[in-house]
């Protein structure tokens, strides 16, 4: 018998558990997946936490409901990775051997690592919605709060769902607004990007709808602590932003466990070293890594697990074959991106090509619009929930290409 | 395309001023690029960037908290030796491409 051990049973993680447990046979390979507890959140919702649009409840499931019964479960927490003897270790000491290795270990939000981020304020006029505790405190915040200097701030550039802070401000901006209350609330958004998104023409038009919606935009400003007696953030050449309330993307992280495996990407940040087209570990050719936990140059999203989910199949059972690895990981990212008032727009992009306007998934036909924020769109992101337990988890093919398609997207020539 | 005579040889940049070719940086082209962010490099500011360039030359994407856990400066320093955006100054003056972000 021949054992694949999956580390995390998050999105990706489980959705590999899935495929795999599917594609190979029963008799000849053991599957096993670790994680420290039996808790599945869906990530996304915690988005609308906040503003009372989910309910605490509509995001949090037992792992074990979407892991398919001829897989093993083991809650326990991974203590490290020995790759030179192809074994994994576990907090309590067992040890599990394994021929392949899939690495699902995510991202983790880690306010410690700014200086005053978890301090006298945190919790009470700082909060992150990026954790479950973090997105219900906030929504209590919310609830009562009469207004002042809202600011929200990213302490790094590489973050998991890097669309989700704007998504944030725009349903602030909605929020005070239905409330009442959006002429008492200055809203800030301060970024070490050089604006408020990295690729041009999402930039564009998210920076046209910024301006529209009266938001403040603070580039380049790279947060070196927070100043919790002033409330200020201080940058480190000496900027500040005053704050009455903070909402802040801390600086995001791989899991620990890399780090004490040693397997960590220079930065210090625990991130994975990983091909980012064949999505093999850099150090072992029987490791391969999916997800939040690689150091791809990809966003760390849900669509992006699922269509490397597509990819890693196929090049896991080719290296169990012995055969050359042939498919490739075009960095393909799917967003809906939240505009408030219930609108979304959406964006599809690649390693190569930046988010253009355009119809999706189909020419002419759409039905969603890309780079534009329509109520169809927010439809879209709303049903993403039900995809998100009913197909995604489970390894279902969705109806969106793995590799992202040309097709309906207007590029700069026909634009001229 | 833009093309720019500095001192000899003919560089091709692209549009936002950055070399095209890294193998045509040398040390005096920093100093040239420098003097236009108004930065009079030292020794200290060459380690930086002989550090930028081969970590370029290794096909490793660069980040602000790189530089800070290279050893040679944190992230403070970094900021003084290159103020403003500290990776898109450095970059440029160490004739690598424009920082790409990931996302």
């Amino acid at each position: 018998m021949k054992n694949l051990v999956i580390l995390g049973a998050g999105a990706a993680g489980t959705m590999m558990a899935n495929k795999l447990h599917h594609a190979l046979n029963p008799v000849e390979w053991k599957i096993t997946i670790v994680d420290r507890d039996n808790v599945h959140y869906y990530q996304p919702g915690f988005l609308f936490i906040p503003f009372g649009l989910y309910q605490p409840e509509d995001v949090v499931r037992p792992r074990t409901d979407f892991l398919p019964k001829g897989v093993t479960f083991i809650e326990q927490e991974v203590d490290r990775i020995d790759g030179n003897h192809d074994q994994v270790i576990l907090s309590n000491g067992q040890t599990l051997h394994y021929e392949v290795l899939v690495v699902a270990t995510g991202a983790e939000v880690v306010p410690e690592e700014t200086e005053g981020m978890k301090a006298e304020l945190w919790y009470k006029d700082i909060f992150d919605f990026y954790t479950f505790e973090g997105s219900t405190q906030l929504a209590k915040k919310l609830q009562n709060w009469q207004g002042g200097n809202l600011v929200i701030n990213l302490a790094e550039t590489l973050i998991k769902c890097p669309v989700a802070p704007l998504e944030f401000t725009f349903l602030a901006d909605a929020f005070f607004e239905d409330k009442g209350i959006r002429d008492k609330v200055n809203i800030t958004y301060v970024t070490p990007l050089s604006g408020a998104f990295t690729k041009p023409k999402a930039t564009a038009m998210l920076s046209t709808l910024l301006d529209e919606k009266k938001i403040k935009v603070v580039p380049d400003f790279y947060l070196a602590r927070v100043d919790n007696e002033r409330k200020v953030l201080v940058s480190y050449d000496e900027q500040e932003v005053p704050f009455d309330l903070l909402v802040t993307v801390p600086v995001n992280k791989g899991s620990k466990m890399v780090e004490r495996s040693g397997l960590g990407d220079e930065d210090g940040l625990n991130f994975m070293p990983t091909d980012k087209y064949t999505l093999q570990a850099k150090k072992f050719d029987n490791v391969f890594v999916i997800g939040d936990a690689t150091n791809i140059p990809a966003s760390k999203a849900g669509s992006v697990a699922h269509f490397e989910g597509e990819i890693l199949l196929e090049n896991v059972l080719s290296y169990i074959q012995g055969e050359a690895m042939e498919a490739r990981f075009d960095g393909h990212s799917n967003c809906f991106i939240e505009t408030g008032h219930g609108k979304a727009a959406l964006i599809d992009f690649n390693y190569e090509t930046e988010p253009l306007p355009g119809k999706f998934p189909w020419p002419l036909l759409g039905p969603m619009d890309l780079l534009k924020p329509t109520r169809l769109n927010h439809v879209g992101k709303l049903a993403f929930k039900w995809v998100y337990w009913h197909m995604l988890l489970t390894g279902k093919t969705l109806p969106v290409p793995t590799h992202m398609s040309m097709s309906g997207k207007i590029t700069e020539e026909e634009i001229v | 395309m833009i093309m720019e005579t500095l001192l000899t040889p003919t560089l091709e940049l692209d549009k936002e001023g950055y070399l095209k070719n890294p193998a045509q940086w040398t040390p005096e082209l920093a100093r040239d690029f420098a003097a236009k962010a108004n930065i009079v490099l030292t020794d200290k500011h060459f380690d930086v960037l002989n550090w930028l360039r081969a970590k370029h030359a290794e096909g490793v994407p660069l980040t602000i908290r790189k530089v800070g856990a290279s050893g040679l400066v944190d992230i403070k320093k970094f900021y003084e030796l290159f103020p403003g955006g500290p990776l898109k100054v450095s970059s440029k003056i160490a004739g690598i491409p424009k920082p790409a972000s990931c996302i």
